[in-house]
């Protein structure tokens, strides 16, 4: 595995006398060199991370800074979403997709909370096995699968079962968006739980608490930190799903009032740019707009994920310091 | 009077069991049906020849064809870049300020919407690097998007390689670099392996990324420069299913069976390759 001659050659080079025009010592300088612009490289791809998402940033600001300048605001965040009549009121597009989001996530926290629980505490090994290779099956299914699938197979249920006059609605993309959202949710709340100490477990069940008792007063409130941050991922997740929520919502641009809204067309801000942009002249006002529906996604899931990762930070310490304590 | 501690045990395993079967079923239900509508469809005239007669016959050559292309783009930008951020954070990094910093853009990256990549990808590849809607564009695009994948699967497999590895290869005299290239990587190869392929399984299958950045409508032949449009089966499958009235659906379900294969065909090879490496692995 090792290059002999490499080692022996750096090795020696210091304790060599013979003086700088010494091969050895020369072999050993350009071995630095070398690994001098090799580690720089390496230095500048950490970095790049925090490069790209400021490039992200600047470029939708770039594209999205003159909808702001010249759109008024009343417009901008008016109820009518009516591009071609330069009717650019994003309120529609915003609500749509909070009540697809909400949705989603009152249907896949119980869900995925459940299956956590069970995947880790109930079942038996060999089912342990079936069942994580199955939901990672459901992770990698491309969403413009599930979203064809649910246009096709999905609507029509919905329509017939639910009695109302199109089965593309906010509800059956909440149902997509709640399944593409649960292998993130059960595999974070499956983490936290795992973490839970053994003592606290152990504690609880000597002292005659029943396997539920202890899943449900110890292991659960003591893994409560990763279950939120499990939920925003979900969140965060579901918020900027585009092509699956563009298949099945019916995409009508209506801010959301009715009790039963749910079950009415709505259309998100992703299923707004993925539809529209490819139609827009470049610079033209409808185009910055996208853009700026753009920021607003990049701005929502920006601070969605910084809550989770501060939480994951802080909660970690909190955790940890308890053990130590 | 309250249940007994036993029946509120059992009505709550109950319950549990009944709510993980219905995560369950679905994923199944979804799989089988789509095998099962599309594997009538499937034939060498449709995999390896080119559409007609409007889409509605022939077969989805240029699309599959469009994919591959993308995803070995997708590989030539992720795989370096991610390589060298994931050995930068596993071996380089001090605990301070700016490695917080990292690893808070990283996780922003990973939550960055699909269409969001679409939008930079348009405004920074297509439009001010003048790349047009292209192949290196569209490379480019779904590239950085699996960043964030690759780097932590990455990442996460450099740091399992035990510290005393290191310790004795820097005993022996070898720098950091050496240590690094002969003995953390090799050890790490197959973690790295896993996280690359399922970066690539995520972007073969994207649709939003390339809406704005490469995918044609349709093709009359295949691309011949890496600055030409290509198609692609995610954006084809999106086009035969809303865009063209009167689409035969069992072709539609065909080309989501082709789609699910290759994605779910690289998931079975990185779960393989981990399953291999965790047998193999002697610490």
């Amino acid at each position: 595995m090792f290059h002999c001659g490499d080692l022996i050659d750096t090795g020696l080079s210091g304790t060599n006398a013979k003086g700088a025009t010494d091969p050895i010592v020369k072999q050993a300088t350009t071995v630095r060199q070398q690994e001098w612009v090799i580690e720089t490289l390496i230095r500048v791809s950490g970095f790049s991370a925090v490069l790209f998402v400021a490039l992200i940033f600047i470029f939708l600001l770039k594209e999205g800074t003159p909808a702001f300048a010249q759109v008024p605001l009343a417009n901008l965040f008016g109820q009518r979403w009516y591009p071609t009549e330069g009717l650019f009121g994003t309120l529609p597009l915003l609500a749509g997709s909070l009540l697809v989001t909400l949705g989603a996530t009152v249907m896949a926290l119980p869900l995925g909370l459940a299956t956590a629980v069970f995947i880790h505490e109930l079942a038996p090994d060999w089912l342990r096995e079936v069942l994580k290779p199955l939901i990672e099956v459901l992770a990698g299914i491309p969403s413009v699968v599930l979203g064809f699938l649910g246009m096709t197979a999905i609507a029509p249920l919905v329509q017939q079962h639910l009695n109302v006059p199109t089965g593309l609605t906010a509800f059956t993309g909440s149902l997509m968006l709640a399944y593409m959202a649960l292998p993130t949710i059960i595999s974070v709340a499956e983490d936290a739980i795992d973490a839970v100490p053994s003592q606290y477990r152990d504690g609880a069940l000597a002292l005659g608490a029943t396997r539920w008792q202890t899943i449900w007063r110890v292991v659960l409130p003591a893994s409560r930190f990763g279950v939120i941050i499990a939920v925003m991922l979900g969140i965060g997740r579901a918020i900027g799903e585009t092509m699956a929520v563009m298949m099945v919502t019916g995409n009508a641009a209506r801010v959301p009032h009715e009790w039963d809204a749910l079950f009415h067309p709505v259309r998100t801000m992703t299923a707004t740019v993925a539809a529209e942009m490819g139609e827009v002249a470049q610079g033209s006002m409808h185009y910055s707009v996208l853009f700026a529906v753009g920021i607003l996604l990049f701005v929502l899931t920006f601070i969605v994920n910084a809550f989770a990762s501060s939480i994951m930070i802080r909660g970690g310490r909190r955790r940890g310091g308890r053990l130590m304590g | 009077m309250r249940p007994s501690r036993q029946t509120s045990q059992r009505v709550a395993f109950a319950g549990l069991t009944v709510l993980a079967t219905v995560v369950v079923i679905p994923i199944v239900l979804v799989v089988v049906y789509i095998v099962a509508q599309g594997i009538g469809a499937l034939s060498w005239e449709f995999l390896t020849a080119m559409p007609q007669n409007g889409m509605k016959s022939g077969g989805i050559f240029p699309a599959i064809v469009g994919t591959l292309i993308l995803t070995f783009g997708t590989a030539l930008v992720s795989i370096p870049l991610a390589l060298g951020a994931a050995i930068y954070l596993a071996e380089y990094a001090q605990d301070n300020w700016l490695t917080q910093a990292i690893r808070l853009a990283i996780v922003n990256l990973a939550g960055i919407p699909s269409v969001v990549y679409g939008l930079f990808g348009l405004g920074l590849f297509v439009l001010f690097m003048r790349l047009g809607t292209s192949i290196v564009a569209g490379s480019l695009t779904l590239g950085l998007m699996t960043l964030p994948v690759v780097i932590s699967t990455a990442e996460e497999a450099l740091s399992a390689v035990p510290g005393q590895f290191r310790v004795v290869s820097r005993s022996l005299g070898a720098t950091r670099w050496q240590t690094i290239r002969h003995v953390v990587l090799p050890n790490a190869l197959p973690g790295i392996l896993t996280g690359v392929i399922l970066g690539l399984e995520r972007a073969a299958g994207e649709t939003a990324p390339i809406l704005f950045t490469v995918a044609a409508f349709y093709l009359p032949q295949l691309p011949s420069s890496p600055f030409d449009q290509t198609m692609a089966l995610p954006y084809h499958l999106y086009v035969i299913s809303t865009q063209v009235p009167g689409m035969p659906l069992r072709i539609q379900y065909g080309t989501a069976l082709v789609l699910l294969l290759l994605v779910l065909g690289l998931d079975l090879t990185a779960t393989l390759i981990r399953r291999q490496y965790r047998r193999r692995r002697q610490w």
